[in-house]
């Protein structure tokens, strides 16, 4: 059984410049394989521009780590092509491509890349086309199953052209992505001057059902999950399975905590000793798996997610 | 100027052999289809063709002189994925004009197997820029893309100009506020998505709540939207119902709203979108016949005179009718509406 990794995501969120270098400056010192920086969400914000985020990530790499930078999942104007381009011939460090563009140009260049979850590879053959076009890593789809893809996995495995594999391991979800900014729309203003009001929800907007069901995350022009997705129960299959690395989704506070409770699960997956981990503080929402287990992915750990009669 | 570029196609929805029918009756010049299984994303009971269903509907389009296009648009799931090749070995054997594909792995197979047959790149593989469609291009000459209904119409003339394929736009139908292919707020509800199981709210998750005061529409036991009396009701789809955010209960991600482009036709005729596309599988025959025969005759007049085209009442009025919520929208073609 090969030893899981822990990777940080990008922030999903809309923070100040201050904030996302001290959150950098102290993810420096978390037991991580790989730190990804970068906008993914919205070509609006622009705290880091392009050029910040190479250099912030150049920086993070000299101390040892390994820095991919993820590129936009929603590209619709040649100004976010003309910054993903940037990104891409930054020369040193490697891109998480969340959209085919972003692949093309990467193979372009002749630059392995990742393959984000936007892509949408749901079977070998797409990941072996994929592979060939330089992804070295892949993440699946958040809705996959595992059964699914322990299919994938073994279907995979005949190629013998190995691959690594990252899943989605804790967080809100990122579900959905829309021309249209759901956070401007609350505050009855247009997105092309929306006063920037992501940075007041360095968490997103929680979106309720009208009896006060949390449901769902407003964060711009994406829509999250309310429930904190989380693998934790899950690392000893996940691991025989054959994944790499699990990504843990930055959160406004308490990012520290749960990369340590993940990293105490993992090195506990390796001895006889049981332990037993409680994230659930660290989470402020309810903690969900349901996408994993083949159910809804609102389902709470362990549960199953039936319409109540 | 003047358009002197061919009119776009009219590509209208079939969801049934009479909705084939009444699309090509009524001035479609191509149709669109699947197969009666998870292969497509509109995998609804009661919908979509069989092998006999399919074999008469291309005879009767292809007798009319008219394209009929087979969308295999959900992702090959899992490890036996014999089910999309089959069903791209189907449709090449029935003869069909194009196979519109998401799924670039299936876009490899049937290039490779099927080398003279036209593929068309799906909305729900979610190529919003010229890049992504250049590159299933260059690996798998497709020759057409259809847009997610993200861009704005200065977007859309941004990828025409940038790419050697054909570029299709939807035109009138339900709107989908979020980007196709990359939306999972279904399977979040209820295990089951656009991509994995072809459906988006699927049906047999839908349980109306007949309270005292209200109607309560729920999915998979989430309240999706509660009517007063007098209220209409509408279908839960999830993206369309009313929340609560800081208080406040509104439409926070998207009023039940149809997409019309009528009144931007000569625009979309300038800037050389090849295709314009009416959504609806799941709709009916009569309601396909008048979304075809409207548009049919808005864009007949849009190519005849671009310079004096105006949107007569009659043709709002008679799509006004089976507009979804009643209220229609340019959607994102139009800037504001973002």
């Amino acid at each position: 059984m090969n030893t899981l990794q822990l990777t940080l995501g990008p922030v999903l969120f809309y923070w100040s410049r201050d904030d996302i270098l001290r959150f950098y400056s102290e993810a420096a010192d978390w037991p991580l394989e790989t730190i990804y920086l970068g906008e993914a969400v919205c070509s609006r914000r622009q705290q880091l521009r392009g050029q910040d985020w190479i250099a912030l990530g150049k920086e993070l790499a000299e101390s040892g780590r390994r820095v991919v930078l993820s590129s936009l999942a929603l590209i619709e104007s040649e100004s976010d092509l003309r910054r993903l381009r940037k990104l891409v011939e930054n020369g040193e460090l490697q891109l998480e491509a969340n959209d085919l563009g972003a692949a093309r140009l990467a193979q372009q260049q002749g630059r392995p890349f990742v393959a984000g979850h936007h892509l949408n590879i749901y079977n070998a053959d797409t990941l072996a086309l994929l592979q060939s076009l330089g992804a070295r890593r892949w993440i699946p789809p958040v809705e996959m199953d595992r059964d699914t893809l322990a299919a994938v996995l073994q279907q995979f495995s005949r190629t013998g052209q190995p691959i690594e594999t990252e899943l989605f391991a804790w967080g809100r979800l990122p579900l959905a992505l829309s021309a249209r900014c759901f956070t401007a729309r609350h505050y009855n203003l247009s997105k092309d001057d929306c006063q920037f009001r992501c940075l007041e929800h360095p968490d997103g907007l929680r979106l309720n059902t009208r009896e006060q069901q949390a449901f769902l995350t407003i964060n711009g022009i994406q829509t999250m999950s309310d429930g904190c997705h989380s693998l934790l129960p899950h690392l000893a299959a996940i691991a025989a399975m054959g994944v790499q690395a699990l990504r843990i989704s930055p959160q406004w506070q308490h990012t520290a905590q749960v990369i340590a409770g993940y990293q105490q699960a993992i090195q506990a997956l390796h001895s006889p000793l049981h332990t037993d981990i409680d994230l659930a503080p660290y989470a402020d929402s309810r903690l969900v798996d349901g996408y994993w287990r083949g159910e809804a992915g609102i389902a709470a750990l362990g549960e199953t997610h039936h319409a109540h009669s | 100027m003047p358009a002197t570029r061919p009119l776009p196609e009219l590509v209208c929805p079939a969801g049934s052999l009479p909705a084939l029918k009444a699309a090509v009756d009524n001035g479609a010049d191509t149709v669109y289809l699947g197969l009666k299984n998870d292969t497509n994303a509109r995998n609804f009971a009661g919908l979509n063709f069989d092998d006999r269903t399919a074999r008469e509907g291309i005879r009767y389009a292809h007798q009319h002189e008219r394209k009929v296009l087979l969308a295999i648009n959900t992702y090959a799931q899992g490890g036996d994925i014999s089910r999309w090749h089959r069903a791209i070995d189907e449709g090449a054997e029935l003869g069909v004009d194009a196979i519109i594909l998401a799924d670039i792995g299936l876009m490899e197979y049937a290039r490779r197997r099927y080398p003279a047959l036209r593929l068309h790149m799906s909305v729900q593989s979610s190529a919003t820029n010229y890049e992504a469609i250049n590159l299933a291009q260059e690996l798998f000459d497709i020759r057409r893309a259809v847009l997610p209904r993200v861009l704005t119409l200065d977007q859309v003339k941004q990828v025409i100009d940038h790419t050697r394929v054909e570029i299709e736009v939807f035109g009138f139908g339900s709107l989908c506020v979020m980007v196709e292919g990359r939306c999972l707020l279904s399977s979040y509800a209820t295990g089951e998505s656009p991509n994995s199981h072809g459906v988006c709210s699927p049906a047999k998750f839908v349980r109306w709540e007949h309270g005292s005061q209200a109607l309560g529409a729920r999915l998979n036991g989430i309240l999706i939207d509660e009517y007063q009396q007098g209220e209409a009701a509408g279908y839960p789809t999830l993206c369309k119902g009313r929340f609560e955010v800081e208080g406040d209960t509104y439409y926070a991600l998207e009023e039940p709203t149809s997409l019309n482009v009528m009144a931007m036709l000569p625009q979309i005729i300038d800037i050389g979108v090849a295709a314009i596309k009416v959504e609806g599988r799941q709709r009916s025959p009569a309601y396909v016949a008048q979304v075809t025969r409207t548009l049919r005759e808005a864009l007949d007049a849009a190519g005849r005179e671009p310079q004096r085209f105006s949107v007569k009442p009659g043709w709002t009025q008679a799509l006004s009718k089976l507009a979804e919520g009643q209220q229609q929208t340019l959607g994102a073609y139009n800037r504001p509406w973002k």
